[in-house]
């Protein structure tokens, strides 16, 4: 049985607390689900607001329980982008914040969430084991989603729960937002454990966030890199927090004096600190260090997580059986998603990656069987937790009259642009509509676009980009 | 620069922002003031005063007015 049909057995349990005191059981929490997904009726897509309330919450469980698929969508996504994407799937029924809902037939209205009934008529199939549709990439917009089947949320959030030991008792307070692979996967592991969600937006920049960390005892949070900037700066060493039993770290790349920094401090502590690898496309996680290597395995993604395996590829796709040897870094597992869809029809399709993913992530293995991502195989930044496509802010910046080429490294995106008039255009354009940070923006200004004799883009013959400050 | 100009500066530079939006500036209240803008406008006060700012201050730097009152209690005179 999959573990949301379940839930049943932690009926009188406190599943979520919210920021201003709202406790609701997992009882209240599946008999609302439930009436929510009663209302639509049947098998159908959905596009689901997400936010960390029990609202959405709510909805997501129940649609999951009644075999409703919904897509994920961030709260605060472009209008223009959710309008693209919903002309591109045809969803029936959106339950949205109420100010982003309008047209369509209301059905339904409940703290601040609207259901309603759309103009569209689904004239395709939903794959039978489709369970869940993740966006890729919340930035740039890309209509691309990720096909999660039942199977994939089920296994993921177990072998979570094993390898990081989630019991009843723990209490995770949300740091990630719930349309993003890891906040989800933290919300799964304890729902299925019965344990308890402390709800809040609050950056753990704002003392409503400490507020509730000290009142309701958390014992875990997880953290993307730039939340582990945050917390060294607000100097958690000296924090007293005796309820946090241990932190997890992922969503990106943590550097070696960060990773340091608060392997000390969680030794200080006595609590522990997991560094994990995953991707949306493996459901969640498909890596964890386990807390007694973590000091001698430095910079390293760890093992794969219970009931997966890695392996390295070489070009020809073969296994790399020696050790510190390059190559694309490939994860089997039964959470290995079905695939991609980019239009409606691929909702209907099946699984395509048969468990087995080429992770885009080049890696080596150590003597000791340990994995290090050493660079990505195509052109993705990760800057605060999110996947930038180069390529896709390329083309959005050309689309907008703007000639450029964009690279970077790491968590800093760099622009070359020959139009030295464009630069303030660009930045508000990047800043704004694709939401990455000024501080993450560099940008330089060349006389032409490096371009090989057949028109090929020639990265290669960029000027070299000047380390971002700070680092 | 005096050092109301160096405090201007901090939030100016550190939100891409005009003067006249100063006063009464929030925390959230421009898309430019989210933790990312928060940990950079920390970083600038840091730099231009030379001090170090302790964990209750960082948390409870929530407008251009209470700024002014924090960095006060390091001893910086506007």
């Amino acid at each position: 049985m999959y573990w949301f049909d379940d839930l049943e057995k932690y009926t009188e349990r406190v599943a979520v607390i919210c920021a201003g005191g709202l406790q609701k059981t997992y009882g209240e929490l599946i008999s609302g689900g439930d009436s929510l997904a009663r209302r639509i009726g049947g098998r159908t897509l959905v596009f689901l607001m997400c936010s960390n309330t029990v609202e959405s919450i709510k909805a997501y469980i129940g649609f999951l329980r009644a075999r409703i698929v919904p897509v994920l969508v961030d709260s605060s996504i472009d209008p223009q982008l959710l309008s693209r994407l919903e002309k591109t799937y045809k969803p029936e029924y959106c339950y949205y914040t109420d100010n982003r809902a309008s047209g369509g037939t209301t059905l339904f209205s409940h703290s601040g969430y609207t259901l309603f009934r759309t103009e569209y008529v689904r004239d395709y199939e939903l794959f039978e084991d489709l369970g869940l549709l993740m966006t890729t990439s919340g930035s740039t917009g890309s209509p691309k989603l990720v096909r999660q089947s039942y199977q994939n949320i089920d296994s993921n959030t177990r072998s979570i729960i094993e390898y990081l030991g989630i019991i009843g008792s723990d209490r995770a307070i949300t740091t990630l937002p719930m349309h993003y692979t890891y906040g989800l996967s933290i919300i799964n592991t304890h729902f299925a454990s019965g344990a308890t969600i402390l709800l809040n937006d609050a950056a753990v920049l704002q003392k409503e966030f400490w507020i509730m960390f000290k009142k309701y005892k958390a014992t875990t949070f997880g953290g993307v890199p730039y939340v582990y900037e945050m917390l060294s700066k607000l100097h958690f060493d000296q924090m007293q927090l005796p309820s946090l039993r241990y932190i997890t770290q992922a969503g990106g790349h943590l550097n070696a004096k960060l990773t340091r920094e608060f392997l000390k401090i969680c030794a200080d502590k006595e609590i522990q600190m997991i560094i994990m690898y995953g991707q949306t496309e493996a459901t969640a996680r498909m890596s964890y260090l386990p807390w007694e290597y973590a000091t001698k395995k430095i910079g390293s993604i760890g093992i794969a997580i219970p009931n997966g395996k890695f392996w390295i590829a070489d070009t020809d796709m073969s296994p790399i059986e020696q050790p510190n040897v390059v190559g694309e870094l490939v994860y089997e597992g039964p959470n290995v998603t079905l695939g991609y869809a980019q239009a409606s029809e691929d909702l209907a399709l099946g699984d395509e990656r048969n468990g087995v993913l080429f992770t885009g992530d080049m890696a080596k293995r150590d003597t000791d069987g340990y994995y290090y991502i050493v660079g990505r195989k195509k052109r993705f930044l990760k800057i605060f937790g999110s996947r930038v496509n180069l390529d896709e802010v390329e083309e959005l910046l050309t689309i907008h009259g703007i000639s450029c080429v964009c690279a970077g490294k790491d968590d800093h995106l760099h622009v070359f642009i020959t139009n030295p008039q464009d630069e303030d255009l660009a930045r508000n354009f990047i800043v704004h509509n694709i939401n990455i940070p000024r501080s993450a923006l560099t940008f330089s200004v060349i006389s032409e676009i490096p371009r090989s004799s057949s028109g090929k883009l020639l990265y290669s013959a960029l000027p070299p980009i000047d380390p971002p400050r700070n680092e | 620069m005096s050092n109301l100009e160096k405090y201007n500066a901090a939030f100016i530079d550190s939100f891409g922002i005009n003067a006249e939006k100063l006063n009464g500036l929030l925390y959230q209240s421009i898309p430019e003031w989210d933790s990312i803008g928060h940990m950079q406008l920390v970083a600038a006060l840091e730099d231009s005063f030379q001090i170090m700012l302790e964990t209750d201050d960082i948390i409870d730097l929530s407008s251009y007015e209470i700024g002014k009152k924090i960095i006060a209690k390091y001893g910086v005179v506007l």
